[in-house]
């Protein structure tokens, strides 16, 4: 779950990581109102999930209330990499004397977390690791142990910044490294992380991942869950629970499991056509689940052709069919259908499908044969 | 043979006395599984259809020398779950619980590698592990798996690896055993792990592996097949056209940065001379192709 950077910074705040004072607003007499409060200069700046946001226009200093007004204007509603801005942070503007960078994340291949830190900061950190490897400094954090101060104050003077940024430097890592654990993220990233002309250290951005799986033991994350950016397709597919991602093609996917439905979207690609969605809908494949499946297929203009690939496992063909059945009784699908069971009981679940096979379902027996009819489809 | 579970396992399941706990331990019972125990500090003492229930893991250990343990432990409390079995000695913790936050699983990894090294964990949110017509420890459908060998399946993705046992099926082809491993970021058993076991097994001539977008798991294994294995290897890789920075399902699914791409997956595996195949059928076909000339 990916935090806009007003959210990263309460996230910040909350583990006591020194950020600029602002407020989230939606509209521009908001905004004014807001600038006003904060004092100024202020920083207008538009809150979405893509990077690039300053090239695009979408960050600008504002010295009083007639540009905050000014900048407000074009920001909201302007579409940064095709997402719109619908939010904007006004904060305190802060003067800058070095940029750096600092993350946390999972390294997937050691298997501990990863600390990274550079001089270079206010870049995208991938330019850096590619010019300037040496310029990284990393370090490899057992998760048993965690992050000592001893071992952040090594790596915070093999990273290099200036001096005078040490100590702050090394306070906010700690902080940060606890935000990353204890708040179960999945990344944390500061860039820049600025070294101020008066000797402070503070966050000037934030980028958070938060893990969706702990939001369990978090209270109030379904905040963040309602400004994630999601198509009307995907939004529908949320709030039924499925695992659903958009794409821009034309055959609608559902699959048991991950794998295999990605699996088909691969195979549908490989036959010539282009799939509408990844639509993963686990291992039960039960009637309930299946119709809420074709019905967010359905409501996808661009669907021409549906492509339903099941394995049975535990889960028997015969009952799956049953589930197609059902549920195509309970919604009207207008586009055809190409079904292919297999696995447990499939022969028994094809022969349920075969009652009531028209030119708008078919059922084949491989997943090529079904995925060359379903792409023919939706031509 | 078979790898790391045989018929003389003798399997405790975590969580035994929940509803998934008990259908699938019962499931795994009527293959042929020793299923011999579960554990549950508050039903201490009774049963689940005959099948005694203990109080803590040492104690069901102790009561019937089980060496491995099957969690169907609910999310939240899988880290005290596995760290229970790992304390109390047991060699290997296979968890079945999907949706386990990763702070969690980075945590009991690195604790169990440390202070309990004799204990191996599978998974989290894995299907198991099968050695056909020996255990099924799990959720794998064991009718969809021919017993016998000679091959061996190393697998992250669970659909995908009931695909694979059931084409191989279909070409009367028999399974030592097959290791899923898992979707999740912190795997508790690597694909070099099972690989490393295939290699050492004298009845698994050949190994297929099935792996996925994201993390460089396919890649260290393509490097390990390079250097150290001498049996045969087909693979397949799920998500070739996955776009970059969506999730897919999987919580380790995704392409990042460039990172972790298919493509990347399916050069490092051909270059150590595994036969990869573009579909789950071809990569099966390409099996039937090696078992044919052993």
């Amino acid at each position: 779950m990916d935090l806009l950077e007003y959210q990263g910074k309460q996230f910040f705040a909350s583990f006591d990581i020194p950020v600029s004072p602002g407020e989230a607003v939606t509209t521009v007499d908001e905004a004014v109102a807001a600038a006003d409060r904060i004092g100024y200069p202020v920083v207008v700046k538009a809150q979405v999930h893509v990077g690039g946001r300053g090239k695009a226009g979408g960050v600008k200093l504002a010295a009083n209330t007639e540009e905050a007004r000014e900048h407000a204007g074009n920001i909201l509603g302007l579409d940064i990499k095709g997402h719109v801005v619908k939010i904007v942070w006004i904060e305190a503007a802060s003067d800058i004397a070095e940029e750096y960078y600092a993350s946390f994340t999972l390294d997937r291949a050691a298997k501990k977390h990863l600390g990274m830190l550079s001089a270079q900061g206010g870049v995208e950190i991938e330019v850096v690791a590619e010019k300037d490897p040496d310029a990284i400094a990393k370090i490899w954090i057992d998760p048993v142990d965690g992050l000592t101060e001893e071992a952040a104050r090594a790596w915070v003077t093999a990273a290099k910044l200036n001096p005078e940024a040490n100590d702050g430097a090394v306070d906010i890592l700690l902080k940060l490294y606890k935000a990353y654990t204890e708040g179960d993220a999945d990344l944390c990233e500061i860039n820049p992380l600025i070294l101020k002309p008066t000797g402070e250290v503070h966050a000037l951005d934030a980028k958070v991942t938060l893990d969706g799986n702990a939001e369990f033991r978090h209270e109030g994350w379904d905040v963040y869950d309602a400004t994630q950016i999601r198509d009307d397709r995907e939004q529908a597919a949320h709030d039924k629970g499925l695992q659903y991602v958009g794409l821009d093609g034309s055959v609608g996917v559902i699959a048991n499991g991950a794998g295999l439905a990605m699996s088909t979207v691969d195979i549908v690609n490989q036959v010539g056509g282009s799939p509408a969605n990844f639509l993963d809908i686990g291992g039960g494949a039960n009637a309930e689940v299946m119709a809420g499946a074709l019905e967010v297929i359905n409501n996808d203009p661009n669907v021409k052709s549906i492509f339903i690939n099941i394995f049975g496992g535990i889960t028997k063909g015969d009952e799956v069919a049953n589930g197609i059945v059902t549920a195509l009784g309970r919604v009207k699908i207008d586009a055809p259908i190409v079904i292919r069971i297999d696995g447990t009981n499939a022969e028994q679940g094809r022969a349920i499908l075969a009652e009531h096979e028209s030119e708008k379902l078919q059922s084949k027996s491989t997943m090529l044969e079904a995925a060359r009819t379903a792409v023919e489809l939706a031509k | 043979m078979a790898i790391f579970v045989d018929e003389n396992t003798k399997v405790l399941y975590q969580g035994l006395t929940g509803s998934q706990g008990r259908f699938y331990g019962l499931r795994n019972r009527d293959y042929g599984t020793q299923v011999v125990a579960g554990v549950n500090p508050k039903k201490a003492g009774t049963d689940v259809d005959g099948i005694p229930v203990y109080a803590s893991v040492a104690e069901a250990k102790e009561a019937t020398g089980a060496t491995v343990s099957c969690v169907f432990i609910p999310a939240p409390g899988v880290q005290s779950a596995v760290l229970e079995a790992a304390e109390a000695g047991l060699e290997l913790v296979v968890v079945i619980t999907e949706g386990v936050p990763a702070q969690d699983e980075a945590y009991f990894f690195n604790k169990v590698k440390r202070d309990f090294p004799g204990t191996r964990i599978l998974g989290p949110n894995c299907p198991g592990i099968i050695s056909p017509g020996k255990a099924n420890i799990g959720i794998t459908a064991g009718e969809i798996a021919k017993p016998g060998g000679p091959v061996g399946i190393v697998s992250r993705s669970g659909t995908l690896t009931y695909q694979a046992l059931y084409e191989l099926k279909l070409q009367d082809i028999g399974v030592t055993t097959c290791v899923g491993i898992g979707g999740d970021p912190v795997p508790g058993t690597s694909f070099i792990d099972c690989l490393e076991a295939f290699e050492a097994d004298p009845e698994t001539k050949a190994v297929m592996l099935i792996g996925e977008i994201g993390g460089s798991a396919e890649e260290e294994a393509a490097e390990f097949i390079k250097h150290k294995m001498t049996k045969p290897v087909s693979a397949y890789i799920a998500g070739v056209t996955a776009p970059p920075g969506k999730k897919m399902g999987h919580a380790g699914a995704i392409v990042s940065g460039g990172k972790g791409t298919a493509a990347a997956k399916m050069e490092a595996l051909t270059d150590a001379g595994v036969k990869v195949g573009n579909n789950p059928t071809e990569a099966g076909e390409l099996m039937v192709e090696i078992v044919k000339g052993l």
